[in-house]
């Protein structure tokens, strides 16, 4: 049997890490650390010696990693890592899913691939998780915000809560904005002269 | 008129002027095109969206294209360099305790000579560790000459470590990190947050160093002339722009929105004035060319420059120096330089190389069809690099 792989996961967020964990698990058996973003990653990273390190593209800390990947002195790089250009439709694939995966020269594909795949999944998963917390974020302030503006609207002009939204729905299109923006340019106009 | 789209990605500094300029202040839209401009959160995620097509062109540092022209990356396309984006524009600084013992040993921190830090940092007899943004970076490449030329050597007495800009104050404090060199906004942060000092800035070492680039990939560039040409227009009458005093104001204002740094105006009208406050006693220090957008020395893509970042990051990768200089030579492209700049009246020089660091002032020379001016280029220890033909 092939020796287990270690494999290093760069992730601050303790929940998403887990799931990458669970995720990678159910592709073999990997020894995996999680480290969390900081200053001094890099030395840490190569303290370890993984033969896959995984990190989200947006993650700043993707600069200090690179360096891991060039050929510097003999002395300060323990292991040498290259991202897998072997495969550029794979590397394709991850980055777009927003994952980077350092791998160590002369790792097998067929032993990369299902980490990788089970990586991409979980990232994905993640990625569309954030995308809905913050539309639904979004959402819940844009209505807080108009219900503040509609408040305003019936207070100021005698206006029925049906007649102010409309009265703000009007104005926006006459002005091709939406909704919330009209809203939130008379809360702001309105707290800056109260 | 056709509309013809770009999208571009740029690292949110205050050298991603040029295509945020371009941008906001209609240049582009004057040339037919529609930029579409995408910040990236690190260096290395730049570049791979650029090499796997989600852009075409991006604000790269100078070292970046060459070092992929360089390396075997079998299976991954080649990047080009269109036009130098920007000079010089880093800091060097240098944590609390060493700012005391440099003080307390007689330095000046005059914000000018690169020799007199030079030696006072060697006379010190400790190991440095310094933080740059990133290892293919100008910041490596100048520190390192720099320190060398100081009589320092490298792995013994210093070591460049990659840390992302937003972490190095913290890394300072930690002790991490004896010292660093970034460009702005971040050596102002470092010294507010982690109270470090500023020692020099990189015109200080080369008086006119390349630092980024507008780099695309050679095959969107040989398949698309008229999107590249307008690219190219519309970048270049933003150097022209910005450098009139009377637009650095307009610039800030337009850096600072948060859709671009983010950051307050006035830290960026320092750097553009290249008026830096180089410690929390507020001591300030004016540094002309402190960053450059305009003129030949800057934006034509000189092969000489790509010569003397190639030789230098060969012998650090083990890599061959002259087929590496070879491979860099042909990724700077002078001819589209030529071919897409001289019509809008730039300046062409007769020769695409040029022999580095060897004017101690302006001087005026020929060019292709009118005399052009060479700005002052010169290194702290007057080397005098000739890269041949």
């Amino acid at each position: 049997m092939a020796k287990t792989l270690t494999i290093v996961i760069v992730e601050n967020d303790k929940a998403r890490a887990m799931a990458i964990v669970d995720g990678l698990r159910e592709t073999g058996d990997h020894k995996i650390h999680v480290l969390a973003e900081q200053s001094g990653l890099a030395r840490s990273i190569a303290k370890l010696s993984p033969d896959v390190v995984l990190i989200d593209v947006a993650n700043p800390s993707r600069d200090s990693i690179e360096e891991l990947a060039l050929a510097s002195g003999p002395l300060d790089r323990p292991v040498a890592f290259f991202v897998d250009h072997s495969d550029a439709r794979m590397t394709k694939t991850a980055i777009e899913a927003g994952v980077s995966a350092y791998v160590v020269d002369g790792l097998q594909n067929d032993r990369i691939k299902p980490v990788l795949d089970a990586a991409i999944a979980r990232f994905q998963l993640f990625q569309r998780m954030r995308i809905e917390l913050e539309t639904t974020k979004r959402a819940l302030e844009e209505r807080k915000i108009i219900d503040r503006a509609k408040g305003m609207l019936m207070k100021a002009r005698g206006l029925s809560e049906d007649e102010a939204y409309a009265l703000l729905r009007k104005t926006a299109m006459d002005q091709g904005k939406r909704v919330a923006d009209i809203a939130v340019a008379l809360v702001t106009a309105a707290d800056l002269l109260s | 008129m056709t509309q013809y789209c770009v999208k571009a990605g740029y690292m949110p500094l205050v050298d991603a002027a040029p295509l945020i300029v371009a941008k906001e202040l209609g240049f582009a839209n004057e040339e037919g095109l529609r930029l579409d401009l995408q910040p990236a959160p690190s260096w290395s995620t730049l570049r791979d969206r650029l090499l796997f097509g989600q852009i075409q062109a991006a604000h790269m540092l100078a070292p970046v294209p060459i070092a992929s022209a360089i390396q075997d990356n079998s299976g991954l396309p080649k990047l080009v360099v269109l036009s130098g984006l920007s000079s010089n524009g880093n800091v060097f600084g240098v944590s609390k305790k060493l700012r005391t013992r440099l003080r307390a040993n007689g330095l000046l921190f005059d914000f000018e000579n690169a020799k007199l830090a030079g030696d006072a940092l060697a006379d010190l007899h400790v190991p440095l560790k310094i933080g740059v943004p990133f290892a293919l970076s100008m910041h490596a490449e100048l520190v390192t000459f720099w320190l060398t030329k100081s009589g320092l050597q490298q792995g013994q007495d210093f070591q460049i470590i990659a840390v992302p800009p937003p972490l190095m104050a913290q890394a300072m404090q930690d002790g991490i990190l004896d010292a660093f060199c970034v460009g702005e906004p971040w050596g102002s942060v470092t010294v507010a947050t982690a109270d470090a000092g500023l020692m020099l800035p990189s015109v200080a070492i080369w008086s006119n160093a390349p630092e980024k680039v507008l780099s695309a990939r050679d095959g969107w560039v040989g398949e698309n002339p008229e999107c590249v040409k307008r690219l190219m227009r519309a970048v270049w009458r933003a150097g022209e722009w910005l450098a009139n005093p009377d637009h650095l104001t307009t610039t800030s204002e337009v850096l600072a929105r948060s859709e671009y740094l983010g950051i307050p105006a006035e830290t960026i009208d320092c750097a553009l004035w290249g008026r830096m406050i180089i410690n929390q006693n507020n001591d300030i220090r004016t540094t002309p060319n402190f960053l450059k957008f305009n003129g030949v020395d800057t934006c034509f893509p000189w092969k000489s420059r790509a010569s003397w970042i190639a030789e230098r990051l060969a012998n650090r990768l083990n890599l061959d120096p002259t087929a590496s200089i070879a491979k860099s030579r042909e990724i700077y492209r002078s001819d589209l330089y030529r071919e897409n700049l001289g019509a809008l009246g730039a300046d062409l020089p007769l020769s695409s190389s040029k022999i580095e660091g060897a004017l101690d002032g302006p001087v005026e020379v020929s060019g292709v069809s009118k005399s052009l001016i060479l700005n002052q280029d010169q290194f702290f220890d007057g080397t005098i690099y000739d890269p041949g033909q």
